[in-house]
Protein backbone atom coordinates (compact mmCIF):
# COMPACT_ATOMS: atom_id res chain seq x y z
CA UNK A 1 0.00 0.00 0.00
CA UNK A 2 2.69 2.35 0.51
CA UNK A 3 4.82 1.72 -2.49
CA UNK A 4 1.47 2.19 -4.24
CA UNK A 5 1.33 5.78 -2.47
CA UNK A 6 4.46 6.46 -3.30
CA UNK A 7 4.32 5.83 -7.11
CA UNK A 8 1.28 7.96 -7.61
CA UNK A 9 3.56 10.57 -6.13
CA UNK A 10 6.33 10.01 -7.97
CA UNK A 11 3.51 9.86 -11.41
CA UNK A 12 1.57 13.20 -9.55
CA UNK A 13 5.43 15.18 -10.05
CA UNK A 14 5.86 13.70 -13.79
CA UNK A 15 2.45 14.76 -14.67
CA UNK A 16 3.17 18.27 -13.32
CA UNK A 17 6.86 18.33 -15.09
CA UNK A 18 4.78 17.92 -18.53
CA UNK A 19 2.47 20.14 -17.58
CA UNK A 20 4.75 22.97 -16.36
CA UNK A 21 7.03 22.22 -19.64
CA UNK A 22 4.17 23.05 -21.91
CA UNK A 23 2.31 26.23 -20.22
CA UNK A 24 5.99 27.34 -19.49
CA UNK A 25 7.33 27.47 -22.89
CA UNK A 26 4.03 28.52 -24.42
CA UNK A 27 3.50 31.65 -21.97
CA UNK A 28 7.50 32.24 -22.61
CA UNK A 29 6.97 32.45 -26.09
CA UNK A 30 4.10 34.57 -26.07
CA UNK A 31 6.27 36.90 -23.93
CA UNK A 32 8.77 37.01 -25.97
CA UNK A 33 6.53 37.98 -29.28
CA UNK A 34 4.60 40.44 -27.17
CA UNK A 35 8.02 42.25 -25.63
CA UNK A 36 9.63 42.25 -29.40
CA UNK A 37 6.30 43.41 -30.70
CA UNK A 38 6.05 46.47 -28.02
CA UNK A 39 9.76 47.23 -28.35
CA UNK A 40 9.19 47.81 -32.14
CA UNK A 41 6.88 50.52 -31.38
CA UNK A 42 8.63 52.36 -28.59
CA UNK A 43 11.81 52.02 -30.45
CA UNK A 44 12.20 55.99 -30.69
CA UNK A 45 11.66 56.14 -27.49
CA UNK A 46 15.57 56.34 -26.12
CA UNK A 47 16.80 54.84 -23.07
CA UNK A 48 19.94 56.53 -21.57
CA UNK A 49 21.78 55.66 -18.55
CA UNK A 50 24.00 58.91 -18.96
CA UNK A 51 23.58 60.97 -15.35
CA UNK A 52 23.97 64.79 -17.00
CA UNK A 53 21.53 66.48 -19.62
CA UNK A 54 23.05 67.60 -22.70
CA UNK A 55 22.41 71.53 -22.47
CA UNK A 56 18.54 72.02 -24.42
CA UNK A 57 17.11 74.82 -25.85
CA UNK A 58 14.19 75.48 -24.47
CA UNK A 59 14.80 73.54 -20.85
CA UNK A 60 12.77 70.20 -20.99
CA UNK A 61 10.15 69.28 -18.03
CA UNK A 62 11.66 66.50 -16.43
CA UNK A 63 9.18 63.43 -14.46
CA UNK A 64 9.84 60.18 -12.70
CA UNK A 65 8.59 57.37 -14.38
CA UNK A 66 8.94 53.51 -13.19
CA UNK A 67 7.60 49.69 -14.57
CA UNK A 68 8.33 46.95 -12.65
CA UNK A 69 7.05 43.21 -13.17
CA UNK A 70 6.55 40.13 -11.07
CA UNK A 71 7.43 37.05 -12.75
CA UNK A 72 7.54 33.26 -12.35
CA UNK A 73 9.56 30.51 -13.99
CA UNK A 74 7.36 27.22 -14.37
CA UNK A 75 7.63 24.13 -12.22
CA UNK A 76 9.77 22.11 -15.08
CA UNK A 77 12.20 25.29 -15.49
CA UNK A 78 13.01 25.67 -11.51
CA UNK A 79 13.59 21.53 -11.74
CA UNK A 80 15.91 22.11 -13.92
CA UNK A 81 17.83 24.57 -12.79
CA UNK A 82 18.26 22.46 -9.42
CA UNK A 83 19.80 20.11 -11.58
CA UNK A 84 22.11 22.11 -13.10
CA UNK A 85 22.98 23.44 -9.29
CA UNK A 86 24.51 20.32 -8.42
CA UNK A 87 26.69 20.27 -11.21
CA UNK A 88 27.10 23.93 -11.56
CA UNK A 89 27.40 26.08 -14.85
CA UNK A 90 25.25 28.36 -16.53
CA UNK A 91 21.31 28.26 -15.75
CA UNK A 92 19.81 28.79 -19.11
CA UNK A 93 16.51 28.74 -17.91
CA UNK A 94 16.75 31.80 -15.18
CA UNK A 95 18.52 33.87 -17.68
CA UNK A 96 15.81 34.07 -20.18
CA UNK A 97 13.30 34.91 -17.14
CA UNK A 98 15.62 37.50 -16.10
CA UNK A 99 16.08 39.33 -19.58
CA UNK A 100 12.20 39.20 -20.07
CA UNK A 101 11.70 41.11 -16.61
CA UNK A 102 14.29 43.64 -17.36
CA UNK A 103 12.89 44.48 -20.72
CA UNK A 104 9.36 43.93 -19.45
CA UNK A 105 9.94 46.37 -16.61
CA UNK A 106 11.74 49.32 -19.35
CA UNK A 107 8.95 48.57 -22.01
CA UNK A 108 6.09 49.56 -19.07
CA UNK A 109 8.24 52.80 -17.40
CA UNK A 110 8.74 53.73 -21.47
CA UNK A 111 4.91 53.69 -22.16
CA UNK A 112 4.31 55.77 -18.87
CA UNK A 113 7.15 58.01 -20.29
CA UNK A 114 4.92 58.39 -23.63
CA UNK A 115 1.77 59.13 -21.96
CA UNK A 116 3.56 62.04 -20.36
CA UNK A 117 4.52 62.70 -23.76
CA UNK A 118 8.32 62.14 -23.32
CA UNK A 119 10.80 61.64 -26.00
CA UNK A 120 13.65 60.16 -24.00
CA UNK A 121 14.54 58.97 -20.56
CA UNK A 122 17.87 59.76 -18.57
CA UNK A 123 20.00 57.69 -15.79
CA UNK A 124 17.93 54.76 -15.77
CA UNK A 125 18.54 52.26 -13.49
CA UNK A 126 17.27 48.83 -12.38
CA UNK A 127 16.69 47.40 -9.44
CA UNK A 128 15.95 43.32 -8.95
CA UNK A 129 14.79 41.52 -6.21
CA UNK A 130 13.81 38.24 -5.14
CA UNK A 131 10.53 37.56 -3.69
CA UNK A 132 10.28 35.03 -1.23
CA UNK A 133 13.89 34.37 -0.52
CA UNK A 134 14.33 31.75 2.05
CA UNK A 135 11.35 29.35 0.64
CA UNK A 136 12.76 26.29 -0.88
CA UNK A 137 10.32 26.08 -3.41
CA UNK A 138 9.67 29.87 -4.41
CA UNK A 139 13.04 30.62 -5.88
CA UNK A 140 12.86 31.46 -9.29
CA UNK A 141 10.05 34.60 -8.37
CA UNK A 142 12.02 37.69 -9.36
CA UNK A 143 10.47 41.48 -9.81
CA UNK A 144 12.71 43.79 -11.66
CA UNK A 145 12.14 47.53 -11.26
CA UNK A 146 13.12 49.79 -13.52
CA UNK A 147 13.22 53.82 -13.26
CA UNK A 148 14.00 57.17 -14.83
CA UNK A 149 13.76 60.43 -15.68
CA UNK A 150 11.53 60.96 -18.59
CA UNK A 151 12.18 63.96 -20.59
CA UNK A 152 9.45 66.20 -21.44
CA UNK A 153 9.98 68.72 -24.19
CA UNK A 154 7.90 72.21 -24.39
CA UNK A 155 5.17 72.64 -25.97
CA UNK B 1 7.22 68.89 -6.51
CA UNK B 2 9.83 67.94 -9.32
CA UNK B 3 11.42 64.38 -8.88
CA UNK B 4 13.97 63.46 -10.95
CA UNK B 5 17.04 60.57 -10.58
CA UNK B 6 19.16 63.23 -12.15
CA UNK B 7 21.33 65.45 -10.01
CA UNK B 8 20.09 68.83 -11.43
CA UNK B 9 17.02 70.33 -12.61
CA UNK B 10 16.96 71.39 -16.47
CA UNK B 11 16.98 75.41 -16.17
CA UNK B 12 17.08 75.72 -12.86
CA UNK B 13 19.31 76.55 -10.31
CA UNK B 14 19.57 74.87 -7.03
CA UNK B 15 19.59 77.44 -4.02
CA UNK B 16 19.77 74.96 -1.38
CA UNK B 17 20.10 71.37 0.32
CA UNK B 18 17.92 70.50 2.89
CA UNK B 19 19.18 66.87 3.22
CA UNK B 20 18.26 63.23 2.51
CA UNK B 21 14.61 62.56 2.74
CA UNK B 22 13.36 58.89 2.66
CA UNK B 23 9.96 57.18 2.86
CA UNK B 24 9.48 52.72 3.24
CA UNK B 25 7.02 50.93 3.61
CA UNK B 26 6.80 46.71 4.85
CA UNK B 27 4.12 45.18 2.85
CA UNK B 28 3.12 41.41 3.67
CA UNK B 29 1.65 39.32 0.75
CA UNK B 30 -2.17 38.27 0.84
CA UNK B 31 -2.96 35.29 1.14
CA UNK B 32 -5.13 34.99 -1.60
CA UNK B 33 -2.70 36.67 -3.96
CA UNK B 34 -0.30 33.93 -2.10
CA UNK B 35 -2.80 31.33 -3.59
CA UNK B 36 -2.32 32.37 -7.07
CA UNK B 37 1.09 33.06 -6.73
CA UNK B 38 1.72 28.99 -5.42
CA UNK B 39 -0.29 27.98 -9.13
CA UNK B 40 1.88 30.64 -11.69
CA UNK B 41 5.06 29.20 -9.25
CA UNK B 42 4.05 25.96 -11.31
CA UNK B 43 2.64 26.94 -14.68
CA UNK B 44 5.16 30.00 -15.22
CA UNK B 45 4.47 33.33 -15.83
CA UNK B 46 4.28 37.18 -14.44
CA UNK B 47 2.59 37.64 -11.06
CA UNK B 48 0.01 40.40 -11.26
CA UNK B 49 -1.29 40.66 -7.90
CA UNK B 50 2.40 41.22 -6.90
CA UNK B 51 2.86 42.86 -9.16
CA UNK B 52 0.03 45.53 -8.28
CA UNK B 53 1.16 45.05 -4.53
CA UNK B 54 4.96 46.04 -5.15
CA UNK B 55 3.64 49.05 -7.12
CA UNK B 56 1.09 50.24 -4.50
CA UNK B 57 4.06 49.80 -2.16
CA UNK B 58 6.21 51.68 -4.01
CA UNK B 59 3.70 54.81 -4.40
CA UNK B 60 3.21 54.72 -0.48
CA UNK B 61 6.92 54.77 0.23
CA UNK B 62 7.41 57.58 -2.91
CA UNK B 63 4.76 59.69 -0.91
CA UNK B 64 6.04 59.55 2.28
CA UNK B 65 9.43 61.08 0.76
CA UNK B 66 8.00 63.71 -0.27
CA UNK B 67 6.12 64.39 2.80
CA UNK B 68 9.04 64.97 4.33
CA UNK B 69 10.48 66.84 1.35
CA UNK B 70 7.31 69.10 2.12
CA UNK B 71 8.26 69.14 5.51
CA UNK B 72 11.20 70.48 5.02
CA UNK B 73 10.53 73.18 3.19
CA UNK B 74 11.95 71.47 -0.07
CA UNK B 75 10.33 72.27 -3.97
CA UNK B 76 12.11 68.90 -5.82
CA UNK B 77 14.02 66.01 -4.37
CA UNK B 78 16.65 64.83 -6.69
CA UNK B 79 18.73 62.18 -7.30
CA UNK B 80 15.81 59.95 -6.25
CA UNK B 81 16.65 56.04 -5.44
CA UNK B 82 14.80 52.75 -4.91
CA UNK B 83 15.56 49.67 -2.74
CA UNK B 84 13.98 47.30 -2.28
CA UNK B 85 14.48 44.06 0.62
CA UNK B 86 13.08 41.33 1.84
CA UNK B 87 12.76 41.40 5.79
CA UNK B 88 10.95 38.21 6.47
CA UNK B 89 9.76 35.53 4.18
CA UNK B 90 6.56 36.90 2.88
CA UNK B 91 7.16 40.75 3.46
CA UNK B 92 8.96 43.06 1.67
CA UNK B 93 10.87 46.45 2.42
CA UNK B 94 10.60 49.33 -0.09
CA UNK B 95 12.18 52.32 0.18
CA UNK B 96 12.54 55.51 -1.61
CA UNK B 97 15.13 58.31 -0.59
CA UNK B 98 16.86 61.33 -2.49
CA UNK B 99 18.51 64.97 -2.03
CA UNK B 100 15.27 67.42 -1.10
CA UNK B 101 16.49 71.05 -2.53
CA UNK B 102 15.26 74.66 -3.01
CA UNK B 103 15.55 75.57 -6.56
CA UNK B 104 14.95 78.22 -8.41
Amino acid sequence: MEAFAELWQFLFVILLLIMAFFTGSIAERRHYKSIIRREGALGDMVVIVAKTLPPMSPAPATALVRGSVVISVDYFKRFLARLRMIFGGRIHTYESLLDRARREAILRMQEQARELGATMIFNMRFETSSISKGRKDAVGTVEVLAYGTAVIPPG
Amino acid sequence: MITSTLETVPDRVIREHLGIVQGSTVRAKHIGRDLMAGLKNIVGGELKGYTELLSEARDEAFARMIEQATAKGANAVINVRFSTSSVTQGASEILAYGSAVIVE
